[in-house]
């Protein structure tokens, strides 16, 4: 084989990646389209008037999820399925975003954390790699992570629409997070990097419950009870 | 591993009380799990890159062995040599084989990424002296087949993998042997430049010409491939000016001396002077 025959067959291969690249890229874009979406959704809970409503824009956000389905399975057909992690790093922040978004409506719903499979079945996608299109481990744990910090704003805003128990069950909440992630060897990566901003979520939430039970607020919804 | 957890959490005795507290939890059993799946991940992720510094070394010290054959009797002795060690190398390739039997190729590229553009390289410097043309990434691939040692690193049930019983395939990714072309042209540079001073005067001119096709292969790719190719061309240029220009001396001497006389005006002079007179 002639060193330009060898070169010209690379450049067949290096084309045709590109073509996939493209074709990921323009439904990865359509996909972080309905992820800003379902977050636009979900954002309103952070006003005074959006607690009540908190069921109401889940399911809302649950309707979206389907969309999300279809683009997911959509993705799925644009490259060969077993050189996920060839093309990884197109989808890795828009399915970190998406895992946040269904790991928020899962604790809105029931205040629990959402499982890896939780995720997987909200997003149809699979949960070991052997099988398809995955959602990585570490992309999950960062989906989590980002929802820790959406958390804790959502503190300090149902204190401010007056509703002073949620920030103390928030605090459990983060609290067994927290300790779930000391449980993990990170390594220098960016997972690291973003689990070190948790301690700050932790904080602020620790101080908003400190606030609230200096004051006395903290017990106050339970001598109601 | 110890270092970083102690860094990681600097209140010690806060953990322990509250891993206690939810020892239970559905949430800490589940990073139990997670904890697991990531440490297997690093770990594999070291053990390659592991082995790719070994095959960076072997194949680096190959190359070198290699460069020897412009001042010895023998080409065919050194050439020997370097197949001995390149199937030392081949080896170790085996075991990244290994290790990523039942494993997406990608997930761990970049761990093993260095050591293969080492290798490529190695081999296709080889592959030049033999054959004085460039070897073909199926080639390459071809010798990347290895049949399975040892059952001794069976780990997870996880991978036992039924289908890939005995023979092992690796392939070289068309990234990695572009690389590792590129990094081939500054060995045939070298190797210009030492055979001139050998007093070899057809060596460089065939180099000059290999160097040209291959600087055209990577212009024809173009900014299409990956990243790392548009820096590795700029060194590529410089190496075949290095060559061009050696040719050019070469030719300009050489009209003014007659042509059947001027192998012996080199060895002469490489003979009575500093090697490196021959090159400027």
């Amino acid at each position: 084989m002639s060193v330009t025959e060898m070169f010209s067959y690379i450049q067949c291969f290096l084309s045709a990646d590109q073509d996939i690249r493209e074709d990921i890229r323009k439904v990865v874009q359509v996909l972080e389209q309905t992820a800003r979406e379902i977050l636009t959704v979900l954002q309103s809970v952070h006003q005074p008037s959006g607690f009540k409503e908190i069921p109401n824009k889940c399911s809302k956000a649950r309707e979206l999820f389907c969309t999300v389905n279809t683009q997911l399975a959509d993705l799925k057909t644009k490259f060969p399925v077993e050189q996920y992690y060839r093309f990884h790093e197109h989808w890795r922040f828009v399915l970190q975003r998406l895992t946040f978004l269904s790991a928020f409506v899962v604790y809105l719903e029931t205040e629990s954390l959402v499982t890896r499979e939780e995720v997987t079945q909200i997003l149809g996608i699979e949960v070991e790699r052997e099988r398809g299109f995955h959602l990585d481990v570490e992309d999950y744990l960062a989906g989590v992570l980002i929802m820790a910090s959406e958390l804790s704003r959502l503190a300090v805003n149902s204190v401010t629409a007056g509703d002073y128990t949620r920030p103390l069950r928030i605090s459990n909440f983060i609290n067994e997070l927290d300790s779930g992630f000391r449980l993990l060897n990170l390594k220098n990566d960016p997972l690291r990097k973003r689990y070190d901003g948790l301690k700050y979520d932790v904080k602020k939430i620790e101080e908003v419950v400190y606030d609230l039970s200096i004051r006395g607020l903290a017990k106050e919804p339970e001598g109601d009870k | 591993m110890s270092k970083r957890e102690a860094e990681g959490c600097p209140q010690k005795n806060v953990i322990d009380h509250d891993v206690r507290d939810h020892l239970s939890s559905p949430v800490i059993k589940a990073f139990k799990v997670f904890q697991q799946e990531l440490d297997t991940k690093h770990d594999k992720y070291e053990r390659l890159v592991k082995i790719s510094r070994d095959i960076t070394i072997e194949s680096k010290r190959t190359i070198f062995l290699l460069h020897r054959v412009t001042s010895v009797p023998d080409v065919e002795d050194v050439l020997k040599e370097a197949d001995g060690k390149l199937d030392g190398v081949r080896q170790k390739i085996g075991q990244i084989a290994n290790e990523l039997r039942g494993e997406d190729l990608y997930q761990f590229h970049r761990a093993f990424t260095p050591g293969m553009q080492e290798y490529v390289e190695a081999v296709s410097f080889q592959h030049y002296i033999r054959h004085r043309s460039l070897i073909s990434l199926e080639e390459i691939n071809a010798r990347l087949v290895f049949m399975k040692m040892e059952k001794a690193d069976s780990k997870d049930s996880l991978e036992a993998l039924p289908l890939g019983a005995q023979v092992v395939t690796f392939q070289v990714m068309p990234s990695d042997y572009l690389l590792g072309v590129a990094d081939l042209t500054g060995e045939l540079m070298r190797l210009c430049i030492s055979s001139v001073g050998n007093g070899d005067i057809d060596t460089p001119f065939q180099l000059s010409q290999f160097l040209r096709q291959i600087h055209d292969g990577f212009s024809y790719i173009g900014n299409t491939g990956p990243y790392e190719v548009s820096k590795k061309l700029h060194t590529l240029r410089q190496s075949l000016g290095k060559v061009e220009d050696a040719c050019y001396t070469l030719r300009v001497r050489g009209s003014e001396i007659p042509k059947h006389m001027l192998a012996d005006v080199f060895s002469s002079r490489t003979a009575l002077i500093d090697p490196e007179e021959g090159v400027v």
